[in-house]
């Protein structure tokens, strides 16, 4: 099988093919990451594992999206 | 740990205060987070950074909640509000029971709101999922149905899929099989499952992340190609 289809199902299956953080010590980091990712940081090299975790974990994916854009309309506000 | 505090905060503590010119004065000196922590250690300061810390998570649930009630039509508007409240009564007891936590990686500000948009979260979600049943039996296989494919891919996706229930059946334990059931089968909240199995977002996620990390090995040994997923 050389090219696999339907990626958004797998991925769901299957979660991030990377090492992930778990949901402890993405919630330990989510406001670190937020700012760095809204500085236009290199969140990602910053904190290894984060994206995976919220590529694998709904839940965290949610807050972080909250989180981004709660911060965001705080900044554009001030 | 990822959890809900059940701890209820005094009336006093919940409302909130009168501004004065001198209170003013005192917001902007809370700007940054150096001041924040200073004024919610100092006892002469620390009444009112208290009630100014609780207007700003109150300011997040309710942003929480905004963001989730179009899911929770079916909720009226109070109720929301009373549970946008509950959680930021909790988040702040939280954020001052983990003010050493604090380590200034971000704005002061940004670190509290994680917590209060965390406990609107959890109870959104649970109340969305209040009157629902939690599937977690494996034999429920939405995500079975017809892939929109061709029909190569129809049937490559078919053999992978056929492939991974062999290998929950083959590879995953009782719990592992439950878990992942629930959460990647038939979409249940993490936080709904932890709350109908009297546990935590995080021991769930790890239940359902070694059952992937088996599933892949299982699925590799087999000859599957799984790079780029």
């Amino acid at each position: 099988m050389d090219r696999l289809t339907d990626d958004d199902t797998l991925k769901r299956l299957l979660g991030p093919a990377e090492p992930e953080l778990l949901c402890d010590e993405c919630f330990e980091k989510l406001d670190e990451y937020v700012e760095l990712k809204l500085q236009g940081a290199p969140a990602d090299e910053r904190i290894p594992g984060m994206r995976a975790h919220l590529e694998g974990c709904p839940a965290c994916h949610e807050d972080y999206d909250s989180l981004r854009d709660l911060v965001q309309s705080d900044d554009a506000t001030t | 740990m990822l959890s809900t505090s059940t701890v209820s905060l005094a009336p006093a503590m919940s409302s909130r205060l009168p501004m004065s010119a001198a209170a003013s004065e005192r917001d902007d000196a809370l700007a940054d987070s150096t001041a924040w922590i200073s004024a919610l250690r100092h006892p002469a300061e620390r009444d009112h950074a208290i009630a100014r810390l609780h207007d700003l998570l109150v300011r997040a649930a309710r942003f929480e909640v905004s963001r989730r009630r179009a899911a929770l039509s079916h909720v009226r508007g109070g109720e929301l509000d009373d549970l946008a409240l509950q959680a930021a009564d909790d988040a702040l007891v939280a954020v001052l029971g983990k003010l050493d936590d604090y380590r200034g990686a971000s704005r002061f500000t940004t670190w509290a709101y994680k917590f209060a948009l965390l406990e609107a979260g959890v109870r959104l979600r649970r109340r969305a999922w209040q009157e629902r049943e939690v599937v977690i039996e494996p034999e429920v296989w939405p995500l079975m149905a017809d892939t929109g494919q061709g029909p190569e891919g129809h049937a490559e996706m078919s053999e992978l899929m056929g492939a991974i229930t062999e290998s929950i059946d083959a590879c995953l334990t009782g719990h592992q099989r439950e878990v992942f059931a629930a959460l990647a089968l038939n979409g249940v909240p993490l936080d709904v499952l932890a709350d109908r199995l009297n546990t935590t977002r995080g021991a769930l996620y790890k239940t359902l992340h070694d059952a992937r990390r088996k599933l892949r090995a299982d699925l590799a040994k087999r000859g599957f190609t799984l790079d780029s997923i």
